[in-house]
């Protein structure tokens, strides 16, 4: 079906094209981004990391302590915030092995930084041709790994309940210190990426149906795309090649 | 000798309490207005020298709030249990000290408990409204219905007095007997003394009190002897008569100068400040954006220039940046 041009880009090594990516030609052209199982993994990540926030913020100011009636009440909040910590860890741990390839920096994500202010500005056209995430996407992906990891580090030294007798108080004092500043840090990002995805509209499909229009695939990862065009599926399941 | 507090009278009168909730002048996790009068700040002076280590004042605290200690096992020393727990509010630590200057061997026994900060830590940690009280006398009370049991206490407290039970998931320390001061008695422990090693009183009472006590050991050659009330923590409501107060350590690692942590501080001062600011801009910066740039929308001429890529056209990307083969190396 593609005709291979031969003055096309040649493709980087597609590592970011991912298992299960595809296109489909029609009116519009839609293109599968994500598989059932990413987005089963994505939203359990998801819920579990806004109870984390709320039942965390709970305690972590007075104004906010009603939060936790959300969650049956300030000793349930205490109860369950680690053990969804827990679930969390072990989604995103899931959801870091599905992605951690397809984020890995390239030299295009220097320019695309460069190119920032016109992306906010709205001169997409003026961003050079991405993969299948951004520098920004990318950002969110390795700094919410690397929180994650600081965050059940630090939340399993002051989990007192089962863990009380293997560190000092001393170390819990900078266990608390760290998860909370860590936990600001993790919500602010996780503002970043909600808001990006609000702000870019038909984004959302892709984490509901799974995918998107070709239109957008073409706006925002146009390089992606054209991969995917290129380099169509070689079985049914849609391996990509590389 | 300090004269003894009187049994209370059988007045019923004289059993309505002195103190309560309109005497507060801090409650965790809440701003309080504080009362327009402060009632006499009270203080237990514990007198280090006359301690006999008998563990009657453990045994009557056990006793008083009906709290009932493991049977444990004998460690080799006299400590019993080994620490303070959700039951032992107060505990006798013995130490065998030699002194470097008269080599002799001192046998150091100090009360360990809940010394009732002016400024207290645990209370400044506390996330759950009202589970941390201070009255205007200086007693800070643990108040269970509001008690989350997350350990905040415990990291707050510069003496490491706060235990969690076990079963009830929430935290315990000595009370001051706060039951038993708002009815003008003294702490239980205080009546249980037989050497009058600890006293009860205003703190300007235990004050001179002590006063008088250390000039006695100062004649007999304790010439370093003093009181501790450290001032770090803006002063106790549970004093020691020490007769080496220029080492406070030497009893059973007792803080020489304690204090809030300052990582305490950080994480309850500019933390929460910074981080509810820091949520703040981070969302304001996303709807102001939103409100400026609007939003990001997919175009007809996307859609059209995707179809054309499906259907194996060469499509050149829109007149952007220079493409981008030609800075690769
Ligand atoms: C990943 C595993 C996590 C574990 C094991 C964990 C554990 C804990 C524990 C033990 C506490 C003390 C309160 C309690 O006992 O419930 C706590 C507090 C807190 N957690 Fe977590 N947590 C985790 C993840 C998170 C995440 C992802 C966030 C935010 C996005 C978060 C935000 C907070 C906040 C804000 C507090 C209150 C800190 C304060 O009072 O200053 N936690 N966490
Ligand atoms: S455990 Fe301590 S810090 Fe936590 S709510 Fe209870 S009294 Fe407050
Ligand atoms: S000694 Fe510890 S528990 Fe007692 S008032 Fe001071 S900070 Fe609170």
């Amino acid at each position: 079906m593609t005709v291979h041009d031969p003055k096309a880009p040649v493709p980087e090594p597609a590592d970011d094209v991912q298992s299960g990516d595809a296109v489909h030609p029609g009116h519009p052209v839609t293109v599968d981004r994500y598989t059932v199982g990413a987005r089963i993994n994505h939203w359990i990540t998801a819920v579990s990391l806004v109870l984390l926030a709320l039942s965390g913020l709970a305690l972590f100011t007075p104004k906010l302590f009603f939060l936790t009636g959300l969650f049956g009440g300030g000793q349930m909040t205490r109860i369950l915030h680690p053990w969804i910590g827990v679930v969390l860890f072990c989604s995103f741990a899931l959801l870091f092995v599905r992605f951690w390839r397809a984020n890995l920096p390239k030299r295009v994500d220097a320019e695309w930084l460069a190119h920032s202010s016109d992306l906010l500005a709205g001169r997409e056209e003026k961003m050079p041709e991405v993969g299948k995430y951004n520098a920004g996407q990318k950002f969110v992906f390795w700094s919410m790994s690397a929180l994650i990891l600081v965050l059940i580090t630090s939340g399993i030294v002051m989990w007192d309940q089962y863990f009380y007798p293997f560190t000092t108080i001393e170390q819990k004092r900078i266990a608390i210190l760290v998860h909370s500043a860590t936990a600001i840090f993790a919500i602010c990002v996780w503002i970043v990426h909600v808001y990006a995805a609000i702000w870019v509209k038909g984004t959302f499909s892709a984490m509901t149906r799974g995918n998107v229009t070709g239109g957008w695939a073409w706006r925002h990862h146009r390089k992606w795309l054209r991969e995917l065009v290129h380099k169509p599926a070689k079985s049914g399941t849609g391996t990509p090649a590389e | 000798m300090f004269p003894p507090i009187p049994n209370p009278s059988v007045d019923p009168a004289a059993a309505a309490p002195r103190f309560g909730e309109k005497d507060l002048i801090r409650r965790s996790a809440s701003t309080i207005e504080p009362p327009a009068t402060r009632l006499t700040e009270v203080a237990k002076l514990i007198d280090v020298t006359k301690c006999i280590g008998c563990k009657a004042c453990q045994a009557a605290c056990l006793e008083w709030n009906h709290l009932t200690e493991e049977i444990g096992i004998n460690h080799g020393v006299y400590d019993n249990p080994m620490d303070l727990t959700e039951n032992t509010f107060t505990l006798m630590r013995f130490t065998e000290w030699v002194n470097p200057e008269t080599e002799n061997l001192e046998w150091l026994i100090r009360k360990d408990g809940c010394m009732h900060c002016e400024d207290p830590g645990c209370l400044k940690a506390c996330p759950s409204p009202g589970a941390i009280v201070q009255y205007s006398n200086g007693i800070v009370d643990f108040q269970h219905e509001n008690c989350i049991g997350c350990g905040y206490c415990i990291k707050g407290c510069p003496f490491n007095i706060p235990r969690i039970s076990k079963v009830d998931h929430t935290a315990y320390k000595c009370t001051l007997c706060s039951d038993r001061v708002a009815v003008g008695q003294g702490p239980a422990c205080q009546k249980a003394c037989p050497t009058q090693a600890i006293v009860f009183g205003t703190k300007e009472e235990m004050k001179g009190w002590a006063d008088f006590r250390i000039k006695d050991l100062k004649s007999r050659g304790f010439e370093n002897a003093g009181l501790y009330d450290p001032q770090g923590v803006g002063g106790t409501h549970v004093m020691y008569v020490l007769h080496h107060a220029d080492q406070p350590s030497i009893y059973a690692g007792l803080p020489d100068n304690p204090r809030i942590s300052p990582i305490v501080e950080t994480w309850k001062g500019i933390t929460k400040y910074m981080g509810m600011a820091l949520m703040g801009v981070a969302a304001a910066a996303g709807v102001l954006h939103y409100l400026v740039a609007g939003p990001n929308k997919v175009t007809e001429e996307d859609e059209e220039n995707a179809e054309r890529l499906a259907g194996g056209a060469t499509v050149p990307p829109p007149a952007g940046p220079a493409p981008l083969e030609g800075r690769r190396s």
